[in-house]
Order: C-alpha cells, then structure tokens, then sequence
C-alpha cells in the first residue's frame, strides 16, 4: 500500500494569498520562498519517491524570525513542516500542500566553542561534520557520525536521534546534547539545558531529541565534544558466510570487547560499493565486517590481538589492517559510500530495524527469503555491535508494482524485527514511512499516551501533523 | 492508610485505576531509603514495588538486563558481577547522607536517575535506559522503548520517566544497558591543589585522548588535605600506559601519585555517595550541577555569604555542598550563584520544614512550568502519584 498523505485542508489552500500576505510582513524578502520553481527543491527529502509542493518555504536566520514564523502559523492555524538539509529517508521533512516548510539551513553558525568544558554551543542548521571540523584543530570531534553526516544537520540529528557507525562507543544524538533553544508552536522561546550535565524537573531534553519536528523547532544547541584517541584503526574481516561474521561480532562482545565501531556489509554490498569506491575490499568473501578500534598503537595492537584470536576461531577468511591514514580512510569511504553506491546500481528503499544482537543471523536470513519472494534483490549494511540493521531493498522507481513489492517487503522484514524482540527503527525515524506500521510496535493505548504527550506542546497538531502516528489516530488532550 | 504491595503490572493498573476514580494521592515507595529526598510528599496511601522483585531478563552477550521496579540495585550489581558487567553509569547510594537504612531498590534508581562519578564518561541513568514499562495514572499498562540498543520509535517516554521521581506513574519493569566492567581501575592523586588549579588540571586530563572515567577533586577543608583525583579503567596494559601517559601531561599542576587499589576504590565510592559531607548530620546538603570551569566559581561566591564546605566530582560540573539549614538553607544565595554561572541545584538533605518550604529542585521558568504541568496532566490526570514530591505544583 502506497503511503498515504492526509487530504489538503481546502480551507488552508484557499488561504494561500493571505498566508503569504501575513509571512511578508513579518520576514525580509529573501526568507521567504514562495515561487513554485523555488519550492520544487523542497518538495521531498531522501524519501524521493514521494513529494508534495508546499504552500511555501520560510528560511529564518535568527531564533527571533523563527519564534515570529511559529507564532504567526499557530494563530492563522497554518502547519508546520520543520527541515534541516533534507536527508531523511523516512521523510521525515516531506511538506504537505497545506503546510509551510520551515528550514534552520540558514542558521548554520558554530556560535562557541569550550575545550575546558568539552561543550560547543552551535546553530541548529549547522552540518553534522562541521561540528567536527570546527574542533578538530585540538583534536576534538563530534561523536554521532550518521552516514549523511556531510550534508545532514544537527536539527535533523535531534529531530530523529541519528546514531552512526561510532555509536556503539559514544552513543546516539541523544547521549551528547547538553541543551537546546526551542522555539514552541506559540513563539515562545525557552533554553532547556545547557552547558551542565542534567536539569531539574523532567527530562523535556530527552523528550525533545527524537520527536521528530512534532513538539517545537530547535534553533540551537549545546553539544558534548570530545578529545579523539591517540589513532584509530579499522580492520577489514571476510567470511565466508553472514552467520560466521554474525557469531564473530557475539564473541567479541561477549569477552567484553566493545571497539568503537563494528559494521556489516554482505555480499551483495561488497559488490556494490568495491564498484563504485574501490575501498580495496575482497570479493571472494560472503560478509565483511569493518572493526574500529581506538588507543595509543600499542592499545589497538593488543585490541587487534584480542579481537583477531576470535575471529580466526570464527574461521575468518581475509584480514586487512589499514596501514595508513590513507588506507584507512578508504575502507570507511566504502562503508560511507555505501548508500549512495547502491543509489547507482538500483533504486532501493533503506530499512532500519534494530534488532536483539542474539537475532541477527537469523533476522539476516530471514530479510533474505522475504525479499527474494516478492522477486526482488537485497543489499545488507548495518551496524553490527548495537544490531541496527539496513536491508536496502533494490527496485525500478518507474515500475510502480515494483515499488509496491519493495516496499510490502520492507513492511515484512520490519514487522519480523519487531517480533523477535526489536524496533521499527533505529535511527532514521518513523516519518511517513513507518507511520501506519506504529500498530505492529505499540499498543493502541501505548500511543495514545504518546499522543496526548505529544498534544501537551502542539493541541491542534499543526507541527509535522502527518509523521509518526498513523493518520487516523489523533488525541488533542 | 492503606499500603499496596502489587505482585503484577495487572494487579498495579488495578489499584492505580481505583485510587484515580478515588482520587486518591499515592506515595510510590520502593525499598522507603530514600523517603527524605524532595518535598514531602502528600499522599493517604502508599503503592510499594516491594513484591515485585524479579529480573525478567538478562542477557549478558547482548549486554542488556530487565528488571521489575523492586529488585534490590545490591542484588543487580551482584548478577552482573558474576557476568563481569556493571551499569555504566554507577549508581549513587542516598544511604549514608540520608542516614538510612534498608535496601535501595532498581526501581527508585531508574526514577531519580540516580549517577555517580562515572556519569561524565559513561553517562547518567537515563543514557543507560533502554525501555520502561510503567502503570499511568490512568491505570494504563504503557511501555516505551525497549530492550535494544537504538530505537527512535516515537517519542522517548523512556527519558520522561527515568528522574520523574515517580511523579508521571509507577514503574512496572525496567531495561539497562550494561557494560563489560573493567579489567582494571587506577586512581591517580595530585595532592595540595586549590579548588581553581585542580579543575584545570581535571579539565586538562578530560580533554586528553586517556579515556578519564572519575574526576573529583576534595579540598583541604573535607579533611585528609587537597586531593584531586582522577580515575582510568580498562584492560591492565592499556591502564597502566594510560596512567604514564596523564602523569606526564598534568607534570605542570603538580607530581601525580599512583593509588594503592583499595584506597583508590574507596574514595571513589565516598565521593558517589558524598559520605566525606555526611557528617556533621544537622548540615543540609546541595547538590550542584554547572559548567566544570565554573564550579570554583560558583562554589567561591556561595561561601562569600554563607559558611559552607564542599567537593567537586565530574571535572568541577558537580558541587557536593554542605552548609547551615537556617535562612532557608541558604537556598537564596546558591540559587542566585547558580543563575549567574548556569546550571542547577538540588537540595538532597534538610529537615522536613525547610524541604517543604524551599524549592528542592530549581524553580523552573513559566513556559517549562506549563510544559511539566501539561506532562502531568497528560500522563496522571487526577494528579494521584507522589503529589507535590518535585515541584508544588506537580
């Protein structure tokens, strides 16, 4: 079944004059979009196969301009779609014909930064890897490294609580925000957090990070850095089979090893991207797995050790060590590549289950037989240590049967993840995407809690409206 | 009075269901350690975890441990022990200040986000929580999260319960990540330092690649001299390198002794449960949350007005503090330091009054008040859990 898209309040279209009428006067000219050509670039994210033309794109450029959009909006009931870069792949950020977007890429600036302190206070819209680069010259970093990182922001990384391939060590966006300014649905604007640990009263923080646009619009934040290790190595393990790589990552947690970072790619995968970065990666094997670790050469030597005793047990066909920076920044393009590579190949769809570490293997044979009975091929990468897994499920986009059987399969492979113990997803969102699939997860008074939480910061649903709760379920109080 | 000792979520959403049609105010209480924390609660009845004590699933390949509210944290850490795991963000014990006695369960760790000093490198309760179920004041069975590692499925209730102070519902079963516990645990000691010396020296080892996990420093006035501490753990070689590596980078501040183990230990579990304040016990105790740079601060303009004793944990973004229980235990004067350096304070131990008078946690501003109140309201409408225990109006 086709994602649906809640039917456009005519009365709003109708409006459509008046609206921009009112945005004008209270924003300078160039903050507001409002020419269709202009607007087309905002009419999806990374969820490309759908898209809506919204009724216009605001991009503010201070808090003040935001907290003016939102006030205006929630008087003349207008909705609300807030967008960071636009690489969700839930679509997360995809507009509504009667909604306005309201884009923080124009607030982009690292406001300060406090080594001592281990904090930098920066613009919502600034990129996920401009963090990192802005503190790298004292050898700092950014912990959550979500493959879009190049692009994506750090709004987005709150709004859907991004993980990454480091996360397994350093946890997701949301065990490294310290504060935010939030602007709320009726202007206001309030600090939650800072450059402390902690806050009294509820956690409103944790509330914030992962709501995916629905209970404010983060304009700022307060984010933990963090001192890099001495070095960092990446080694590259074939196997000859997805259930030995699988019982290898077990193992190697299971003797209380947790390197920074431990991804899976299978064959399929292998293929895809040794095409297109030739990251060097072997092609006689049937799954890879990239395992970082950290520390002085002389800790990583005796981590390596460790770690490569278990997988020889686990009947490790190829080892590469990344002898240098440059050997070692071609494995990760690989892995970083990988999305993009398979977008080369085939039209996919990304899923993002998480499941029980104990339930991989079989999740990953199972992924495989439902894709393979709807006549479709499958591509698995994914984040082995904390069980984030990516079945990226390939089609035709102009063959809409085809995106149909993709799309039921990603439906079936996530409904499975859900059963043997895990989530819908792990880190890219519900969006629209995963919306109507909330039911298989929750039950319905699970939800409504959710909803009546959710209604505490928006009543009359106007910001984000049509993600996360299936469209036929709304609770206002 | 009427205590409730459910033995099952269902029984809990039965009692919960009544008390909410009675309107009946209901003190949560798991192992009762931790009664002269926050405002004292208005209740005619009380809901106990105390039947609900087992572990509901534990598996240590996959890192992860659910419990029921009323396991026994002693109990938890002793499982986990076996497994070569502990929770990584090292709960802190009420006992000792709060003089009292009985066993601190899970369950009111989960509630109060109960962290100790490792919560600067491995983060608070609530980082560790995985999912929770929880009984809402509408006697609704509700659970969020779940028992893997990322999961951004709808909103995080998780957060919202863990630190909720059992104010948003009662809490049937909780999940943790846990993390393998260290092969060893070394303690350097820079002695002799004043409080603004010591916090650059500690900023100074937290931002070095060496993976600090403790970082505390107690001045002279805490008895036994200055000592500034910081804390490696991992596997022995890595250790060992890693304590080489911080002595010769803090060379500046001072020479750095190597603890003896046990010592080290033991100061480490006095400085989570601030038992170096405990005594004299007429003293009311604030816990202090601000920038580390700013904690000499904070701490300096504090004892400018009122007589006070004090340690630093998290690299001087902690305050442990000590002072008189008169004027409102000095509730003014650290309120107005905090606001000017950022942050927040909790009062953690004063006598009855003087908690039912003065704002335990920091007052929060208008639209965050409406905000709370609206959670509330959302999640226990006839306002029956723990009325008034964080805030008056919550």
């Amino acid at each position: 079944m086709p994602i649906a898209f809640p039917i456009p309040d005519e009365a709003v279209l109708g409006r459509r004059g008046e609206i921009l009428t009112g945005l004008g006067q209270l924003v300078a000219p160039e903050v507001l979009i409002i020419s269709e050509d202009e607007r087309r670039a905002f009419e999806t994210d990374a969820l490309t196969a759908y898209r809506r033309m919204p009724l216009a794109v605001v991009l503010p450029s201070t808090t003040t301009e935001v907290s003016t959009v939102l006030k205006f909006c929630a008087q003349n009931q207008v909705k609300v779609v807030p967008r960071g870069a636009g690489t969700s792949l839930a679509g997360g950020a995809i507009p509504q014909e009667d909604a306005i977007v309201l884009g923080v890429s124009k607030m982009n600036r690292i406001l300060d930064v406090n080594f001592e302190n281990r904090t930098a206070r920066v613009q919502a819209g600034v990129t996920n890897l401009a963090v990192s680069q802005a503190v790298a010259h004292e050898g700092f970093f950014y912990a959550p490294d979500p493959s879009s990182q190049l692009a994506c922001t750090i709004a987005g990384n709150i709004g859907m609580n991004s993980g990454g391939a480091h996360c397994l060590k350093y946890g997701v966006t949301t065990n490294n925000i310290l504060g935010v300014t939030l602007v709320l649905l009726d202007g206001t604007i309030v600090e939650i957090g800072g450059e402390h640990l902690d806050s009294p009263g509820y956690d409103l923080l944790g509330l914030i990070v992962g709501s995916e646009g629905q209970l404010g619009v983060v304009t700022e934040a307060v984010v933990r850095i963090r001192r890099a290790a001495e070095g960092a190595k990446p080694v590259l393990f074939g196997f000859d089979t997805s259930e030995e790589a699988g019982a290898c990552v077990a193992a190697i947690m299971g003797a209380g090893i947790i390197p920074v970072a431990i991804e899976f790619m299978d064959k399929q995968t292998i293929e895809i991207v040794e095409g297109f970065a030739k990251a060097g990666y072997p092609l006689d094997v049937g799954a890879l797995l990239i395992i970082e670790v950290e520390g002085s050469d002389r800790e990583m030597e005796a981590m390596l050790a460790r770690i490569v005793g278990i997988a020889r047990k686990h009947n490790v066909r190829h080892i590469k060590e990344s002898r240098s920076a440059t050997e070692a920044a071609a494995i990760w393009k690989g892995r970083k590549s990988a999305f993009g590579a398979t977008g080369r190949v085939a039209d996919y769809i990304c899923m993002d289950g998480t499941v029980p570490l104990g339930q991989l293997s079989n999740v990953l044979k199972r992924t495989g037989e439902i894709v393979a009975s709807y006549g479709l091929r499958v591509a698995n990468v994914f984040h082995a240590g904390d069980g984030n897994m990516h079945p990226l499920i390939l089609y035709n986009v102009n063959d809409p049967a085809e995106q149909a059987k993709a799309e039921a399969a990603g439906e079936d492979i996530l409904k499975y993840c859900v059963e043997v113990g895990g989530c819908l997803t792990g880190e890219h969102g519900v969006g629209i995407e995963k919306r109507d699939l909330m039911r298989f997860q929750f039950e319905e008074r699970d939800l409504r809690q959710q909803m009546r939480v959710r209604a505490v910061f928006d009543p009359a649903w106007l910001l984000n409206p049509a993600k996360v709760f299936p469209l036929d379920n709304r609770l206002t109080a | 009075m009427t205590r409730h000792n459910p033995t099952s979520e269902a029984d809990a959403c039965a009692i919960v269901a009544e008390a909410a049609a009675q309107r009946t105010p209901l003190a949560i209480q798991g192992g009762g350690t931790k009664r002269a924390f926050g405002r004292p609660p208005q209740f005619e009845s009380t809901l106990s975890s105390s039947l609900m004590t087992k572990v509901t699933l534990y598996e240590p390949a996959e890192f992860v441990i659910s419990t029921e509210p009323g396991a026994s944290l002693s109990g938890i850490v002793r499982l986990l022990a076996e497994h070569r795991q502990e929770l990584a963000f090292e709960p802190l014990d009420y006992r000792p200040l709060l003089g009292s006695d009985g066993e601190p369960t899970i369950g009111a760790v989960a509630a109060m986000n109960l962290s100790g000093p490792r919560r600067i490198a491995g983060g608070a309760a609530r980082d560790s929580s995985l999912g929770v179920r929880f009984v809402n004041g509408r006697g609704e069975a509700i659970k969020s999260g779940g028992r893997v590692m990322k999961n951004v499925t709808g909103l995080d209730l998780v957060k919202l319960m863990i630190g909720a102070h059992g104010t948003l519902g009662f809490l049937t079963e909780v999940t943790f990540k846990v993390v393998p516990s260290a092969q060893r645990v070394a303690t350097l000691c820079l002695v002799g330092l004043s409080d603004r010396t010591a916090i650059a020296t500690l900023s100074a080892a937290l931002g070095s690649p060496y993976d600090v996990s403790g970082a505390a420093h107690l001045p002279a006035k805490i008895g036994g001299g200055a000592r500034t501490l910081i804390r490696v753990e991992g596997f022995p070689d890595s250790v060992e390198y890693r304590l080489g590596e911080l002595r010769s980078l803090l060379k500046a501040f001072g020479t750095a002794e190597v603890l003896a183990d046990g010592t080290g230990k033991d100061l480490w579990v006095a400085i989570r449960d601030a038992t170096v304040l405990a005594e004299p016990r007429d003293k009311a105790i604030w816990r202090i949350s601000t920038a580390p740079t700013k904690g000499p601060d904070v701490a300096a303009l504090i004892a400018r007005t009122i007589d006070a004793r004090w340690f630093f944990d998290w690299g001087g973004g902690l305050i442990w503090l000590a002072c008189s229980t008169a004027s409102a235990a000095g509730a003014a004067t650290i309120r107005a330091a905090i606001r000017q350096a950022g942050g927040h304070a909790t009062l953690v131990r004063a006598p009855e009054d003087v908690r039912a008078a003065v704002d335990v946690f920091d007052p929060p501003v208008k639209a965050i008040a409406r905000l709370q109140t609206g959670l509330k309201a959302s999640l226990d409408p006839a306002g029956i859990f723990n009325p008034g225990r964080m805030f008056p109006e919550l």
